[in-house]
């Protein structure tokens, strides 16, 4: 008999605020097979780790079911401490109460609790027929992929390059730079936007790990980390580039907020990267009217676009150094100049007298023209009055928004995006810059809008990731793969047949021929599992008895108890 | 049958419809709690045989949950899904039992919205059914 551990974590209140912790840990305690049943308020602590490391020593325990998140972001970990306290990492089951349960049953505790009851009785059936198991590894590939050449871009491939790592960057327009190419200065330092461009390109230009593919287009993905297989279009020709990591860089673009304020229409109504080629130009205007949070913060797009409010600071100040007797006036809805040298900017603002006026969504302002020049009426909060004044130029500070095509992208690499289009990383905190695919990166504003020196760290971020396998030069391969049961197998070659991989063939057994299976090969989707009409093939992890285990126990705990 | 509260049982592939699901979740997208999630690693390694045992134990409903087609993290895996379910579910029928009662669709890691759809559809859709006739007379 197996003796199981079973630790349901509180998550703090994600979990906890549906589902009633202790009786899913009372419950557990009654399920056959387990000899410890304990709750933790956060199982991923370093005090909940040790705990559970604590009680499997304890306990003696050869199998550990942890009901708490997604295995698709924890499970390495937890299966870390298995090991650490001296079983084997395969010997885990993972139970998602939160994603599954607390999270979408927010306002039913009741049959939240009895649905991770329920959950957690299948995971404890499948734990107690897990078997330990022995990882292979694999070779990499040392080339990486970067796609999209804006700032984020460029820094990883500059900093792969650096490390001697053979990098393809990949850019669809014909130069690289992306949207930094349309702003002159970066704030809050004042950089100049071409220096730090060419400091880039002349990087690049002189390291021959680096490979810039301007006008290309990738058309396909296949592969693995350490082996994945990139086809590109480039010059009319479809090419084909073995790679062991990728990283997504595609960035992405400025809101065009056709027909609000009269953009589009009224003549002196721009975007701020209209104003940022208006500046560069040397045209500085007298009187300027900034507008916050156009497009962005309000039904249909709720988030806040974060670098407008210091493009805007930035701006301001130019245009004030410029111009000094300048005016210029912010209409926002919160002032988000965050860190500490945006909020610098803010002050800088105010004591140079710019005029900040809070606005509100259901209240916006009112553009009209008069004459050669606009006049802005808007609802001041503060003042709680209307009030109007001339200017000659209003700028609408849109957020950036998600590239038309990175579902497109998403849907090539298999990554998930949010409804925005922005691409979602593995895990905010844990794993930043990763996606839950691995081998594949992410970094800069395909993420979400990010400043120039945020998309900087995000490039070296998902470089320094990227690099890890192909530094290693080798990776370690799950062992879930398939084998096949000579004393079951009648040769009949079905599996062999449904093998993508054709990593499967029949071969002269002791037992006489049988499938066989080239593990180095097999990527472990276990197809070949269910085009056995003998029960003869099983994948590692996911065996036809476990899984049927937890068809068992379903069926006695929703359908016997409550009968 | 108002009360009528369905056990279903869905199999969603590691890759597209579990992480779909997972996105759901964190996307705080509320759905009714009758669907227990099993991962696989594709929704092609899904043995017929499971479905079969659910159903005749008295399951009232399984969900069998891959990637888009073309989008198959293992190429092809889904296209063999595509092939098998309906074929389970000529079973189903020919046993006397609703074909309805297995569904099978296609959710990908950025769809947690349809996850949500495809959930409380389902779960609408085996209420309207009413409980298993396995349930009675199950072996």
């Amino acid at each position: 008999m197996p003796r199981i551990g079973v630790f349901v974590c509180h998550c703090g209140h994600n979990i906890a605020s549906a589902v009633n912790v202790e009786e899913v840990v009372k419950f557990a305690s009654t399920l056959p097979g387990v000899v410890a049943a304990e709750h933790n308020l956060y199982s991923c602590s370093e005090e909940g780790l040790s705990s559970i490391r604590k009680s499997i020593e304890k306990n003696k325990l050869d199998r550990v079911v942890v009901a708490a998140c997604t295995p698709r972001t924890h499970e390495p970990l937890f299966r870390k401490i298995c090991e650490l306290a001296g079983i084997n990492r395969y010997l885990f089951e993972f139970v998602n109460i939160r994603e599954h349960v607390s999270w979408i049953h927010a306002k039913e505790p009741k049959s939240a609790t009895e649905k991770a009851k329920r959950l957690v009785a299948m995971g404890v059936a499948k734990a107690s027929l897990l078997e330990p198991q022995q990882e292979a590894e694999t070779s990499v590939i040392p080339t990486a992929v970067v796609i999209g050449g804006g700032v984020s871009g460029l820094t990883a491939a500059a900093s792969l390059v650096s490390q001697g790592i053979d990098t393809h960057l990949f850019e669809r327009g014909d130069k690289v730079g992306g949207m930094l190419q349309d702003i002159a200065v970066i704030g809050p330092e004042f950089a100049e936007a071409r220096d730090l461009l060419d400091t880039f390109e002349s990087e690049l230009k002189r390291n021959k790990h680096a490979h810039i593919h301007t006008g290309s287009k990738i058309t396909a993905v296949t592969g693995f980390v350490g082996n994945f297989e990139v086809t590109y279009d480039e010059k009319r020709r479809t090419h084909k580039l073995p790679a062991g990591a990728i990283i997504v860089a595609t960035g992405a673009r400025e809101f065009e907020p056709k027909g609000e304020y009269g953009f589009g229409s009224v003549p002196g109504v721009v975007t701020q990267l209209g104003l940022e080629k208006m500046l560069s130009t040397g045209k500085i205007p007298d009187r300027v009217a900034f507008i916050q949070c156009v497009g962005s913060r309000q039904p249909g797009r709720e988030y806040c676009s974060r670098i407008c409010c210091n493009a805007s600071l930035k701006n301001a100040l130019r245009i004030l150094a410029a111009k000094p007797e300048s005016t210029v006036s912010i209409l926002h809805r919160d002032i988000m100049s965050y860190g500490t040298a945006s909020e610098r900017l803010y002050r800088e603002a105010s004591e140079k007298g710019v005029r900040f006026m809070r606005y509100s969504l259901d209240r916006p302002a009112r553009i009209a023209q008069k004459g050669k020049s606009l006049v802005v009426e808007v609802f001041d909060e503060t003042l709680d009055e209307f009030i109007d004044f001339g200017t000659d130029l209003v700028v609408l500070a849109s957020p950036l928004v998600s590239q038309p095509d990175s579902r497109d992208v998403g849907k090539l690499l298999k990554v998930p995006l949010d409804k925005h289009g922005f691409f979602l990383e593995a895990h905010v905190k844990l794993r930043p810059v990763e996606f839950a695919t691995d081998g594949v990166f992410i970094c800069g504003s395909a993420k979400w809008p990010s400043s120039v020196s945020e998309c900087i760290s995000q490039g070296m971020a998902a470089a320094a990731k990227a690099s890890i396998p192909i530094r290693r030069g080798k990776v370690v391969v799950e062992a879930i793969t398939a084998w096949a049961d000579p004393d079951k197998c009648a040769a009949c070659g079905n599996c062999v047949a449904s093998c993508p991989y054709e990593a499967i063939e029949i071969v002269m057994t002791a037992k006489g021929r049988a499938a066989k299976v080239n593990e180095a090969q097999c990527k472990g989707c276990g197809t070949c599992v269910a085009g056995c009409p003998n029960d003869a093939m099983q994948q590692r992890g996911f065996t036809t008895r476990q899984l049927s285990s937890m068809i068992d126990a379903l069926v006695k705990h929703a359908l016997e108890e409550s009968s | 049958m108002t009360d009528f509260n369905p056990t279903i049982l869905a199999f969603c592939c590691n890759w597209c419809s579990y992480a779909g699901a997972d996105l759901a979740g964190v996307s705080r997208l509320q759905m009714p709690p009758n669907v227990h999630v099993v991962r696989v690693m594709c929704s092609a390694s899904v043995k017929p045989e499971y479905v079969l045992k659910a159903i005749s134990q008295g399951i009232d409903g399984v969900l069998v949950l891959g990637c888009h087609i073309g989008d198959c993290h293992y190429m092809t895996g889904n296209h063999r899904t595509a092939k098998r379910i309906p074929v389970v579910q000529k079973v189903l029928k020919e046993a006397g039992i609703d074909e309805k009662r297995l569904r099978l669709d296609w959710v990908s890691a950025s769809e947690g919205e349809k996850f949500q759809t495809v959930i409380t559809e389902f779960v609408n859709d085996v209420k309207k059914l009413g409980p298993s006739p396995m349930r009675s007379v199950r072996f």
